[in-house]
C-alpha cells in the first residue's frame, strides 16, 4: 500500500492498551473489529474518571456528586445526538446495544402496528438481530414476512422490490447500513424512499456503519436507528437507539419501571417524557460517559479519515487475496464495500484456519457471523471474516496471507 | 512441538484426510444428524447392530472442521463391538483420552459433536438414555 492516508494508524495504535500485550508470542494482529472493537486510553480513562469524580445515581439526586453525574450522562447523550445528525436529543434513547434497540422497535412499535395483510420486510444479509425479532413479531401479530434477496455479489437485488410489495401492505422495512459479513454498503437513501412510498417505517441497523463513516439520520431519512458502543471504541453494554420524536410518543414503552414513569398509582400509571420513557431502571451511567469518550476520540481521527483508510485497507486484502487461486472471497468489490473481507480457504474449514492463525498471532472471525440466511445462500456453512479499522495496519494483512500459506501447508 | 502439532496431531491430520468407517450404511438400523451452530460442523451417523444391540457397523458423514471429523472418525472405530447400552453411556472424558489434545471450550464442542449425534441415534433406535450433559453446554449442538 504506498498511498498516503489522513489518519496514522501507526500512531494511532499507541492509544491502545491492548496491543501492547502478545498473542501466542507474537505481536497481535486483531482483524476482528466487526465483532467488537478495541478501546483507546481516552475512553477507558473517561470512565474512571467518572467513576472516581463524578459519580452517583443520575436524574434522581439534589445532591452535587448527583448533578454531576446527570451532566455526565446527558453530555453523552448529547454527543450521539450530533453525532448521527438527530434533530433532538430527547430522540436518542440509551440501550444495551443495536440488538436491544431493534427488539425495541420490533415489540414497542410492532406489537400495536403490525398485523394480518401487513408485511415485515427485511433482507437475507441481515444480522440475526435485525432478522429474528421481526420474524418472530411478524408470527406473533399475523404479519407476512419477507425478504429483499441478494445477487451473486452480495448486494441486495432492488429489482425484487417490486414484486415483494404485491404480497401484503408493507409496514416496515429493516435492513442494515453496512453488512457484517460481506462488508456490502446498502443503498440506504433507495430503501427509505421505497419504504415511505408504501407507507411503511423505515428501520436501519447501523451496528457496522456509524463506527466507520458518518452517518446522517436526517439525511437518510429513516425513522428508526440502532448503534452499538462496542463497535466503536465504547465499553460494552451501551449502544443508542434514536427514532423519529413522533413515532416514539405514539408506541408504548418497553422495558417498564423507576424512572420511565410520570406517576404510578394502585389503578394507573403514566409514562414520562422522552426519551426517558424507554429508560427503565438505572441506566448504564458510567458506559454511556464511555460511549461520548468514544465519540469524541472518533471526531478527533475524523470518520472521512477512517473510513478512506479502511477502504484502502479492503482494496489491498482483496487484491491479495485474490493473488491465491485458492481463496475464495465473497462480497461485492471494493469500491462498494466496508472495511470486511470474508473468505474461504479450498479444502480448509474456517474454524481449522481461524486456529491456525490463532498460532500465528491473528485474530479472524470463523463461523457465519449471526447471518445464517445468508451462508445458505452463499452455499456454505461458514466464512473466514477479516475487518478493519482506524488501528489496523497493511502488515497485519501481510501476516494475514503469510498465515493463509501455513493454513495451506498445514493442511495439504 | 508447536502449538499446532500439540492440537493437529498427526493422528487427528490422519483422521481427517482418511476417515475411518465413512459413508452413510444402507441398510442402517440407526440414523441422526446434528450441526454445531457455533462454527458448522455437520454430522451424520448409521448403525448397524448385530446379535444383543452389539453395534456392528458405523457409517458417518460430514462436513466440518478437522477436529470434528476427525474425532468422529475416531470414535467410530472405538465403539464397534460394544453395545447401544454401554455406548449411550461412554462418558466424554473417554473420548476426549482418545483424541488426546488440548481442546479449548469452543473446540470441545467440536471433538464432542459426534458423540452427541451418535447417541441420539442409539437412543431413536433402541431407547437407551440421552446424557443431560453434551460436552460443556446443551443446547449449542441441535440434533435431530
Amino acid at each position: 500500500m504506498t498511498t498516503p492516508a489522513a489518519l496514522d494508524a501507526h500512531a494511532l495504535r499507541a492509544d491502545f492498551p491492548i496491543f501492547e500485550r502478545p498473542s501466542h508470542g507474537k505481536s497481535l494482529a486483531f482483524l476482528d473489529s466487526a465483532a467488537s472493537s478495541q478501546k483507546p486510553r481516552q475512553m477507558l480513562d473517561a470512565m474512571r474518571d467518572f467513576y472516581e469524580t463524578s459519580y452517583a445515581n443520575v436524574h434522581r439526586g439534589v445532591y452535587e456528586l448527583a448533578e454531576r453525574a446527570t451532566e455526565g450522562l446527558e453530555a453523552a447523550r448529547e454527543k450521539v445526538r450530533a453525532l448521527i445528525n438527530a434533530p433532538s436529543a430527547r430522540e436518542v434513547i440509551f440501550v444495551r446495544n443495536a440488538t436491544e434497540g431493534l427488539n425495541l422497535v420490533a415489540y414497542a412499535w410492532g406489537l400495536s402496528n403490525l398485523g394480518p395483510g401487513d408485511l415485515v420486510v427485511v433482507t437475507e444479509l441481515e444480522h440475526h438481530s435485525n432478522f429474528v425479532p421481526w420474524q418472530f413479531i411478524a408470527s406473533r401479530t399475523g404479519a407476512g414476512f419477507a425478504l429483499i434477496p441478494l445477487d451473486e455479489q452480495g448486494e441486495l437485488r432492488l429489482d425484487a422490490l417490486e414484486g415483494i410489495a404485491e404480497k401484503g401492505r408493507v409496514k416496515v422495512v429493516a435492513t442494515g447500513v453496512v453488512s457484517n459479513s460481506l462488508g456490502t454498503v446498502n443503498p440506504v437513501e433507495q430503501l427509505v424512499a421505497w419504504a415511505h412510498e408504501q407507507g411503511a417505517i423505515m428501520v436501519a441497523d447501523a451496528a457496522q456503519a456509524v463506527p466507520h463513516r458518518k452517518v446522517d439520520v436526517q439525511a437518510l431519512g429513516c425513522d428508526f436507528l440502532a448503534i452499538s458502543a462496542h463497535k466503536m471504541c465504547g465499553p460494552s453494554g451501551v449502544g443508542a437507539l434514536w427514532g423519529r420524536a413522533e413515532l416514539l410518543e405514539a408506541m408504548d414503552p418497553f422495558l417498564l419501571g423507576g424512572h420511565m414513569i410520570r406517576s404510578v398509582k394502585a389503578d394507573e400509571t403514566t409514562w414520562g417524557e422522552l426519551p426517558h420513557k424507554f429508560e427503565a431502571g438505572t441506566s448504564p451511567m458510567a458506559e454511556a460517559v464511555g460511549f461520548g469518550a468514544a465519540i469524541d476520540y472518533l471526531e478527533d481521527v475524523g470518520f472521512d479519515a477512517i473510513e478512506r483508510w479502511e477502504h484502502e485497507l479492503a482494496a489491498y486484502a482483496l487484491d491479495q487475496l485474490a493473488e491465491l487461486p485458492w481463496v475464495a472471497s465473497y462480497g461485492p468489490p471494493a469500491s462498494r464495500r466496508a472495511g470486511i473481507v470474508s473468505f474461504n480457504v479450498d479444502g480448509v474449514h474456517p474454524h481449522d484456519v481461524a486456529q491456525v492463525l490463532d498460532f500465528e498471532g491473528i485474530a479472524i472471525r470463523a463461523g457465519h457471523h449471526c447471518c445464517q440466511p445468508l451462508m445458505k445462500k452463499l452455499g456454505v456453512a461458514a466464512t473466514n471474516r477479516a475487518s478493519f479499522y482506524l488501528y489496523t495496519v497493511p502488515e497485519e494483512i501481510d501476516r494475514l496471507v503469510a498465515g493463509l500459506h501455513v493454513v495451506r501447508k498445514a493442511f495439504a | 512441538m508447536s502449538e499446532f502439532e500439540q492440537l493437529y496431531r498427526e493422528v487427528i491430520l490422519d483422521h481427517y484426510k482418511s476417515p475411518r468407517n465413512h459413508g452413510l450404511l444402507d441398510p442402517r438400523d440407526a440414523y441422526a444428524e446434528g450441526q454445531n451452530p457455533l462454527c458448522g460442523d455437520e454430522i451424520s451417523v448409521t448403525v448397524r447392530f448385530g446379535e444383543g444391540d452389539v453395534i456392528e457397523e458405523v457409517g458417518f458423514e460430514g462436513r466440518g472442521c478437522a477436529i470434528s471429523q476427525a474425532a468422529t472418525s475416531m470414535l467410530s472405530d472405538l465403539v464397534k463391538g460394544r453395545t447401544a447400552r454401554d455406548v449411550a453411556a461412554m462418558p466424554k472424558d473417554e473420548l476426549l483420552d482418545e483424541i488426546g489434545i488440548p481442546l479449548t471450550p469452543v473446540r470441545l464442542k467440536c471433538a464432542l459433536l459426534g458423540l452427541g449425534v451418535l447417541k441420539v441415534a442409539l437412543h431413536k433406535a433402541k431407547g437407551t438414555p440421552l446424557p443431560e450433559e453434551w460436552g460443556t453446554s446443551a443446547g449449542d449442538i441441535t440434533l435431530n
